[in-house]
């Protein structure tokens, strides 16, 4: 009978904390349908890893010698996140959900999503008061509202902290609706939030759309070739979907690829979330980096709207520059409410989701440029 | 790693955050720019090239 209950006393206080924090991140996925694809797997993850001496996970002899048989999720964690190849394999899936046609038609709305990285780089800089520049580097990505792209910039930099820095990328992108109004208002007038933008819709030619994200490779592997992986397997969903050809495989991508995938990462990534490395100060900071890299990313997106709006005749709604984080489609969504908020007869929709799709593009190009200068 | 409050580092760190803007508006004024390139070359030929319709696209 003692033998059945001994591994009880190997329990201490901080895997309770996790089985707490694990508990948290389940109730906010099901009550309150914050990521739940994500958060639900990896607050589970958090409760199996935190078991004492759970067999989820491998162990080590002081000597760093594998103390028994490799635990699965330590295994799926070296065959899919420390090479990046989850969430590669989910750029293939992204791209192919990803419509470009509103960006394509309006193409000028790019640039919003460049302003909008802002906080990444402010956030870095923010982070090196406290971190090493690579630690700072890949906390700044949490910025990118991109949870691929965090991993892999996380991984590739070798940082101490991708738990932590998973948990926050994830959690923020939900809390957009939270995080983002409070900040667009205190940017904003209420005169500038009433700005109408009128939206035609112009035609997008087929091969438009198919050269379109060949071109984009070209470019970003040129400039950044750390980010070619991100963006080539991005864009190559994108083609498979615009090709017109691979109907079954974009489907298969946008589907079945992307949800196997999803499946894996979150509980593979809680394997990070073993009690002696998450519960540390560091971890509170890195959240707290986080948010400030999300609070940032809206005020250049909307810093970036008025100070054109110095110069154009036909004003923009500044509002539109805050959806230029990669956050889709919350983003474009909170700022199309907002704006139906001040008047219910103004409706930016179209405009914030083409901001909204080019943070997806410039998020991506931003992690390239952090790992061209860290790596 | 985590080591301690360098508050200096914040102003040494803020070539990157230059480096980088210039950077992400670079690589996006290219693509705005080819991406304009591109609606005004294959533009011109509407009825080969069909526009898309959205709900076709499902």
């Amino acid at each position: 009978m003692a033998d059945l209950f001994a591994n009880i006393l190997n329990l201490d206080w901080k895997m309770v904390v996790m089985w707490v924090i694990g508990g948290v991140l389940i109730w906010l996925a099901i009550k309150k349908d914050m990521e739940p694809t994500l958060l639900l797997p990896m607050g589970f993850g958090a409760i199996l890893v935190n078991l004492p001496l759970s067999g989820a996970v491998s162990h080590f002899f002081p000597d760093g010698s594998l103390d028994g048989e490799a635990g699965p999720l330590s295994v799926l964690y070296d065959a899919g996140i420390a090479n990046e190849l989850f969430p590669l394999i989910l750029f293939i899936g992204i791209g192919a959900m990803i419509d470009f046609g509103p960006l394509l038609s309006n193409p000028i709305l790019m640039l919003f999503g460049a302003a909008a990285q802002f906080g990444i780089f402010f956030t870095l800089c923010t982070a090196s008061m406290f971190f090493d520049l690579k630690d700072a580097a890949s906390i700044a990505i949490i910025g990118a509202a991109d949870g691929p792209t965090s991993i892999v910039v996380g991984q590739k930099l070798q940082s101490n902290y991708i738990g932590a820095i998973m948990v926050a990328a994830y959690s923020y992108m939900a809390l957009v609706p939270i995080i983002q109004p409070p900040v667009i208002r205190m940017m904003t007038t209420k005169k500038e939030r009433l700005i109408r933008m009128e939206y035609t819709q112009k035609p997008v030619s087929k091969t438009t759309r198919i050269l379109f994200p060949i071109f984009i490779t070209i470019i970003a592997g040129l400039v950044a070739p750390a980010s070619v992986a991100l963006v080539g397997f991005l864009m190559f969903g994108n083609l498979l979907r615009e090709c017109g050809v691979l109907d079954s495989l974009s489907e298969t991508a946008q589907k079945v690829l992307a949800n196997l995938i999803t499946i894996f990462l979150g509980i593979t990534i809680a394997s990070q979330m073993q009690a002696d490395k998450f519960l540390q100060k560091e971890t509170l900071l890195i959240l707290g980096l986080g948010l400030v890299a999300f609070i940032f990313d809206t005020v250049g997106g909307v810093l970036f709207a008025k100070l054109l709006n110095l110069f154009l005749k036909k004003k923009i709604n500044p509002m539109i520059g805050a959806a230029g984080i990669s956050a889709f489609p919350m983003s474009g969504r909170v700022v199309h409410k907002m704006a139906l908020k001040e008047d219910p007869t103004n409706f930016l929709l179209m405009q914030a989701t083409g901001v909204n799709v080019s943070g997806q593009i410039a998020s991506v190009i931003a992690g390239g440029l952090i790992l061209n200068f860290f790596l | 790693m985590f080591a301690s409050f360098e508050p200096m580092h914040f102003l040494d760190n803020l070539k990157y955050m230059g480096l980088g803007m210039l950077g992400i508006f670079a690589v996006i004024g290219t693509i705005v720019v080819l991406t304009l390139i591109l609606n005004a070359v294959t533009g011109q030929k509407p009825q080969a090239d069909q526009p898309d319709d959205p709900q076709d696209r499902r």
